[in-house]
C-alpha cells in the first residue's frame, strides 16, 4: 500500500500538457491581436491606417504621435511655403499634409488628470481599506458581518443606477469636473473591494505579532505599523493594482462628470477622431500610451496580482 | 523580578465562563506552570496577566502594584507565544532588539544587549540570519531572547514548546529550566503536557473548566491529588480508580473493595455513606496470588525497564506498572496487592479527595521545614 497517496498529485501526461499549451497560446493570440493592431496602427500614416486590404508590413511613422500631442490648422500651400524651415519632424510631417501646428493638444493634461485621479483614489481606497480591514479583522465590531455585507453591497448596484443622482449631487456640491470629485467617487467605489481583499490578507497574519509588539512596549498603532503592515505588503500591492486598474479604465462616470479641466484620458481619446478627419493613428497612439502605465504596474506586481486573485489560497 | 498575585480572577465571554474565581501567588523567582486540557482557561488566565485580555472581575498584582486594568506595554512583562511570533521581515538581531527599540535605547547599547542575550542562549552565530530559515529549536531561542533582552519583571509563556518536535522539546525543557536557574526570573508557563510541567515547575496549578483544581509542587500533585480530575490528568497511565460504597469514619484504616479488604492510610474525616473511589497509581500495584482482589490479564505494553499490564477486574480495567522481567500472558488470572501507604480516597460525587494520614504527614513535614 502506498503511503504517499495523500500527498501525490496526478502528474499531467505530456499529451494533456501539449493540449493545454495549445489552448493557452490560442487564447493569448486572440487576446493580444487587437492590442498588436492598435500598437501597429499607432505607427502608421493616416493613409496606411485606412488602406484596404490592411497593410501588415508598412513604413513606420510617428505621425500619429505628432497628431496626438498637437492641434493643427489647414493652410494654403502659399502660406506654408512662406514660413521658415520646419523646426522638427512633427512640423515637417504636418506641413506635408498642408497644415501647420497651432499648439499642443489636450492629451497631455488629460493623461496627467488620469494619473492624478487614478493614483490619488487608489491611495485613498487602500489607506482607508487597510485601516478598516484591520479594524474588522482584530476588533469586536458590533454588527461586523452586516457592516461588511453593506460595504460589499455598494458594489452590487449597476453604476447607471446612481449616475443621475451623482451627477446632480456633484453639480450642487461643485464637484463636477474636478479632480477631487473624481478621486472621491473612485475611492468610494474601490474602498469596498479594498476592505474585503485586505481583510482576507490581514486575517491571515496571526494577531500574536501585534500582541508581542504591544507587550514589548509599543502602542497598537506602532505595532500595526511595524509588524502588520510589513507583512501585509503583498496584499496591499494586490489590492492597489486592482483599484488602480478600475480607476484608470473607468469610462462611464468620467464621461458623465468630467468634460474640461478634470477630464481623464478614457473619455478624451475617442474625441481625437473628430479633429481633422478620422485620425486613426492618433487614436491608436493615445491608446498605446494610455496602456503603458498599467502594463508596467502589472508586470512589476504580477506575483502579488496572482496572489490577490487567488484570495490568499496560496500560502506564503 | 516580581511576585505575581492573582485574586478572585474571573473572565467570561458572554455566557461562557473561561476562568472562575482564580486565586494563586507566584513567588519571586518561581517557575510556575498552569497545566490543564485545552479550553480549561489556562491561556486566558495568562493573557489576563499579560494584559492582552481584561478580566471580568478580580485583581492582578505585580510586585504589589495593581495592574489589573493596565495596558500590556505598561506592565513590564515578556510573553513567549506558542507560534513564537518572530517578525519574518526582520533578522534575528532585529527581532531580539525590537523590545529595546520601543524604549528608545541608543543603538550601540541595543547592540551590546542583543549580543549578550544571544550569547546566553548560544545563538550569537545566528544574529544576522533571517528568522524564516531557522530550525524549530533556534526559533524558540530567538523568541526567548526577545523575552529576556529587556529584563522584564516576569516571563509568561504560552505553550512555547507545543510546536516543536519531541527531540527538540526534551532539549528545550532542559534548556528552559537551566536558563531559569541562571536568571531566576518569575515565570508563568502554560502547557497541556504533564511531562513539561512535572520536569520544570516549582509549583503547578492544574486547571479544568476554568477552575484551579489543585495548586502545589509537582510532588504534591502527583502523590496527593486533590481531586479525581487531577489524579486522572497527571500520570501516564493515569491513576486507577476502584469503586466502593459506604461511608468512612475518622480513624478508619481499612476498606472493602470487590470483596477484598484493603488497608488504607488512616482516614482523618467523617464521610457520610456515598459512592467512593479508591485511587492507586499503576506503579503501586504488585501481583500477588494470595490477594483476594483478582482479575484477568487483558493486555501488556512492554516499555523496556517496566511494562504496563492491563488487568480486567470486576470494576473495569486496572493498569499496573511492573518490572519488565515478569512473564505474563493474556488471560492469566492474577491477584493484586496495593501499597497501602500510597492510596488516595475520593468522593465520587464531588471528585474531592478524602483527608487522610498522607495529607497530615505532608503538612507536618512542611511545618518542620518552614
Amino acid at each position: 500500500m502506498s503511503l504517499t497517496t495523500a500527498h501525490s498529485v496526478v502528474a499531467p501526461s505530456s499529451n494533456s500538457k501539449r493540449i493545454a499549451g495549445a489552448i493557452i497560446i490560442a487564447y493569448a493570440l486572440i487576446s493580444i491581436v487587437p492590442l498588436l493592431w492598435i500598437f501597429a496602427t499607432s505607427f502608421k500614416t493616416p493613409p496606411d491606417s485606412i488602406a484596404y486590404p490592411p497593410k501588415i508590413l508598412f513604413q513606420p511613422s510617428l505621425e500619429g504621435y505628432c497628431n496626438l500631442f498637437t492641434t493643427r490648422t489647414r493652410q494654403t500651400p502659399e502660406y506654408i511655403n512662406s514660413l521658415g524651415p520646419a523646426t522638427g519632424f512633427c512640423d515637417e510631417t504636418t506641413r506635408k499634409r498642408n497644415m501647420v501646428i497651432a499648439g499642443p493638444s489636450n492629451f497631455l493634461p488629460r493623461f496627467v488628470n488620469s494619473l492624478i485621479i487614478a493614483f490619488g483614489s487608489t491611495f485613498c481606497a487602500v489607506f482607508l481599506g487597510t485601516l478598516s480591514a484591520y479594524g474588522f479583522s482584530r476588533f469586536k465590531v458590533p454588527l461586523a458581518d452586516d457592516l461588511l455585507f453593506f460595504i460589499l453591497s455598494t458594489r452590487m448596484m449597476p453604476p447607471i443606477a446612481v449616475a443621475i443622482p451623482i451627477y446632480l449631487m456633484y453639480r450642487e456640491l461643485g464637484l463636477s469636473d474636478t479632480a477631487l470629485g473624481m478621486i472621491l467617487l473612485y475611492t468610494a467605489v474601490n474602498v469596498s473591494l479594498a476592505v474585503w481583499l485586505l481583510k482576507g490578507f490581514i486575517d491571515e497574519i496571526p494577531r500574536e505579532y501585534e500582541e508581542a509588539a504591544m507587550i514589548d512596549g509599543y502602542t497598537r498603532l506602532q505595532a500595526f505599523w511595524r509588524t502588520v503592515l510589513p507583512q501585509a505588503t503583498t496584499g496591499i500591492a494586490a489590492t492597489a493594482i486592482f483599484c488602480l486598474i478600475f480607476a484608470w479604465n473607468e469610462y462611464a462616470f468620467a464621461a458623465l462628470l468630467t468634460s474640461g479641466t478634470a477630464q481623464t484620458a478614457p473619455p478624451f481619446i475617442p474625441t481625437i477622431i473628430g479633429e481633422g478627419g478620422q485620425d486613426w493613428p492618433a487614436v491608436a497612439a493615445g491608446t498605446t500610451i494610455f496602456l503603458v502605465p498599467i502594463l508596467v504596474f502589472t508586470i512589476l506586481l504580477r506575483k502579488q496580482l496572482l496572489r490577490g486573485i487567488t484570495f490568499g489560497a496560496v500560502r506564503k | 523580578m516580581a511576585e505575581i498575585r492573582v485574586q478572585h480572577l474571573r473572565k467570561a465571554f458572554g455566557d461562557f465562563v473561561a476562568v472562575q474565581d482564580s486565586n494563586f501567588v507566584v513567588e519571586d523567582g518561581e517557575f510556575f506552570v498552569m497545566l490543564g486540557p485545552s479550553g480549561c482557561g489556562k491561556t486566558t488566565t495568562l493573557r489576563m496577566i499579560a494584559g492582552l485580555e481584561l478580566p471580568t472581575g478580580g485583581q492582578i498584582l505585580l510586585s504589589g502594584d495593581d495592574v489589573t486594568m493596565l495596558r500590556a506595554r505598561e506592565r513590564d512583562i515578556a510573553f513567549v507565544f506558542q507560534l513564537f511570533a518572530l517578525y519574518p521581515h526582520m533578522n534575528v538581531r532585529k527581532n531580539i532588539g525590537f523590545p529595546l527599540l520601543a524604549q528608545g535605547m541608543p543603538s550601540a547599547e541595543i547592540r551590546t544587549r542583543v549580543e549578550e542575550t544571544a550569547k546566553l542562549l548560544r545563538i550569537d552565530h545566528l544574529l544576522n540570519k533571517s528568522v524564516s530559515g531557522l530550525a524549530g529549536g533556534d526559533r524558540q531561542r530567538v523568541a526567548l531572547g526577545r523575552a529576556i533582552v529587556r529584563r522584564p519583571k516576569c516571563f509568561l509563556m504560552d505553550e512555547p514548546l507545543g510546536t516543536l518536535d519531541t527531540e527538540f522539546r526534551d532539549l528545550m525543557v532542559h534548556e528552559l529550566r537551566e536558563l531559569h536557574n541562571r536568571i531566576h526570573a518569575t515565570t508563568v508557563y502554560v502547557t497541556h503536557d504533564q511531562m513539561e510541567a512535572m520536569s520544570m515547575a516549582d509549583k503547578i496549578a492544574v486547571m479544568n473548566h476554568g477552575v484551579i483544581e489543585q495548586f502545589g509542587t509537582p510532588r504534591e500533585i502527583y502523590d496527593r491529588p486533590a481531586t479525581m480530575f487531577v489524579a486522572d490528568f497527571i500520570g501516564s497511565p493515569p491513576m486507577n480508580f476502584l469503586g466502593f460504597g459506604g461511608g468512612l469514619a475518622k480513624g478508619a484504616r481499612e476498606i472493602v473493595v470487590q470483596g477484598a479488604k484493603v488497608a488504607v492510610p488512616e482516614v482523618r474525616e467523617d464521610i457520610a455513606p456515598a459512592d467512593m473511589a479508591l485511587g492507586i497509581r499503576p506503579e503501586h500495584i504488585r501481583f500477588d496470588d494470595a490477594s483476594k482482589l483478582r482479575g484477568a490479564i487483558y493486555g501488556t505494553e512492554y516499555l523496556g525497564t517496566t511494562q504496563i499490564v492491563a488487568v480486567e477486574t470486576a470494576d473495569g480495567i486496572i493498569k499496573a506498572r511492573v518490572p519488565a522481567e515478569i512473564r505474563l500472558s493474556t488471560g492469566d488470572h492474577v491477584g493484586l496487592t496495593l501499597s497501602s501507604a500510597r492510596l488516595s480516597l475520593f468522593e465520587k460525587g464531588s471528585g474531592r479527595a478524602v483527608r487522610t494520614e498522607i495529607h497530615d504527614v505532608a503538612s507536618e513535614r512542611r511545618t518542620q521545614h518552614g
